[in-house]
């Protein structure tokens, strides 16, 4: 539930939804974030610039030319939460990962004293859900991986993670959309675009609040889609 | 597509096509983008009568050497800039800013250096002949995102324009520049992730802009914010301004090209009335930053956009 509204600078405000981290708390602020988005798009909501979920937050920002952190928070103040829903265009995905790419199977199979293949068993049986998309464009943060999996960050991260590249920290899940610099353990590879500049009308394939489940492809089919 | 164009013999620094930025798409992990001074860009598109969100070329520190190859066309150069045009007969004309000169053929415009200050603008009458992404034609050269393939400007690129020079009449309008160093700011949303004494010496000693600063942050160096709480947060959306002090207690401020969300405690944001000014200070100038409340921001913001206006509606024609 939201638990406090203010304002961040002075064209932006903070709908803070408290400390915890779960699935529940999270679908609460895409459920805010849905119905923002969609006063949006309907005109009722003018000088909205953008809306950012978060794990436990969403952020507003504005034109100070056109509307205030004082008219946002009234509007916030009369939305009825419990009439909310999870958009219908929400959606379900199969991505397709190729483990034969992983770069940190073997260390996690040490430290985690689990065999490489039960890892990957258990990844492919996570029904993943998307907290956010961010940092930079088409990056998503998905969870909730079973504890067992749970690992820190390595110590020094790469210089380059090829794009595509899936990963795991803590409970969480990502896909590099993008060849980057990065910390998270390796554990495959997925040929599918996350970001594509040459569709300007959903460049970015995934959506926060949707949901993802993995699917082991070879390194053949890896190779045949990555051409398409 | 006309066949207009100009050739770029030396790109500057960091020269990209920039308007008002890429909204509603901060949720896919797009930032805004956008001018890093929103005030002379639309000066800039004033003075050769463009509409206000006209993309423009920007740049900094050292700007662009550019040649006409084919085509005329108005331009005006807004900031604190300074460039000459070289014509096709060799004359070479000292550029003033804020006033529009006509380029002809085989003329060649460059843009030296920004004085004093960090970015400029070019704007030409009728546009820049490029194609937006999602409604902008922002250059987001991190993701690659925009016109010229999302890139800076290249040795040998070719820009388009859009249209021949139609308006025989040229333009100008008197500037005085500001020197404060003072920078208004709110309080942050983790303002009390710090100590009594760090709250005080922000507001009360000196940063210096160190030269790890670009479109996407600036990083500063001065008293070490000490946090009493945690040096990392839950990553939470940022916004444009925003002052993160990471574990090293060095402040950053995102700048424009923010990343979308981040993870570092907020000690203060800058005001919206400020940011023009913040993002013209150079590496190793010195700022220090003042509190003031939301409502005070508000108005001293709705002030800041009269005088823009009023700036607008005194442009003269000059002979």
């Amino acid at each position: 539930m939201l638990k406090r509204l203010r304002n961040i600078g002075d064209c932006g405000i903070v709908c803070d939804f408290g400390d915890e981290v779960n699935r529940e708390i999270n679908t609460g602020v895409i459920k805010l974030f849905h119905h923002i988005k969609n006063e949006v798009s309907l005109g009722n909501l003018n000088g909205i610039l953008n809306y950012t979920p978060s794990y436990n937050k969403l952020i507003i920002n504005f034109d100070l030319k056109k509307i205030n952190s004082s008219k946002i928070i009234d509007f916030l103040k009369s939305v009825n939460f419990s009439t909310l829903k999870l958009s219908q265009s929400s959606k379900k995905w199969k991505i397709p990962i190729c483990y034969d790419f992983e770069m940190d199977l073997e260390n996690m199979s040490k430290t985690l004293k689990i065999n490489k293949d039960e890892i990957i068993n258990i990844h492919l049986n996570t029904d993943f859900f998307i907290y956010m998309i961010g940092f930079i464009p088409g990056h998503p943060f998905m969870g909730d991986l079973n504890s067992k999996l749970f690992l820190n960050r390595l110590k020094t991260p790469r210089v380059k993670i090829p794009p595509g590249s899936v990963g795991i920290v803590e409970k969480f899940c990502n896909i590099y959309p993008y060849e980057s610099p990065g910390g998270w353990n390796i554990i495959g590879r997925t040929p599918i675009k996350l970001f594509n500049k040459k569709d300007e009308k959903e460049p970015c394939l995934l959506s926060p609040g949707d949901s993802v489940k993995f699917k082991s492809i070879s390194k053949k089919e890896f190779e045949k889609l990555a051409n398409e | 597509m006309s066949n207009f164009f100009f050739k770029v013999l030396r790109p500057g620094i960091n020269s990209t096509f920039q308007d008002k930025g890429r909204y509603h798409m901060q949720h896919l992990g797009v930032t805004p983008g956008g001018c890093m001074d929103l005030d002379l860009f639309s000066i800039a598109n004033a003075l050769v009568k463009n509409s206000s969100n006209e993309g423009v070329l920007e740049f900094a520190y050292q700007g662009p050497l550019l040649k006409l190859i084919n085509g005329k066309t108005k331009i005006a150069i807004t900031g604190n800039v300074l460039f000459q045009i070289i014509k096709s007969n060799n004359e070479t004309i000292k550029g003033e800013c804020y006033r529009t000169y006509d380029m002809d053929k085989g003329d060649q415009i460059d843009i030296l250096a920004t004085k004093k200050s960090s970015y400029g603008y070019m704007a030409l009458e009728g546009g820049f002949d490029i194609k937006p992404f999602c409604k902008s034609v922002s250059i987001l050269s991190r993701a690659q995102i925009g016109p010229n393939e999302g890139k800076k400007l290249k040795i040998d690129n070719k820009i388009n324009i859009k249209i021949n020079r139609n308006n025989n009449k040229n333009y100008a309008i008197k500037i005085s520049s500001k020197n404060e160093s003072t920078i208004r700011v709110l309080k942050g949303s983790q303002f009390d992730y710090f100590s009594k004494k760090s709250q005080k010496d922000f507001f009360s000693k000196e940063y210096k802009i160190s030269n790890l600063t670009d479109r996407m942050g600036m990083r500063l160096e001065g008293e070490v914010m000490e946090n009493i709480v945690n040096t990392n947060i839950r990553s939470e959306g940022i916004t444009k301004g925003a002052i993160q002090v990471p574990a090293d207690g060095q402040p950053i401020i995102l700048l424009t090209d923010y990343p979308t969300i981040g993870g570092y405690p907020k000690i203060a944001n800058v005001t919206s009335v400020d940011y023009s000014l913040l993002i013209q200070k150079t590496p190793g100038e010195k700022i220090s930053f003042k509190l003031i409340e939301l409502h005070e921001a508000e108005q001293l913001y709705k002030e800041h956009l009269k005088s823009i206006s009023k700036i607008i509606k005194e442009i003269r024609e000059i002979n």
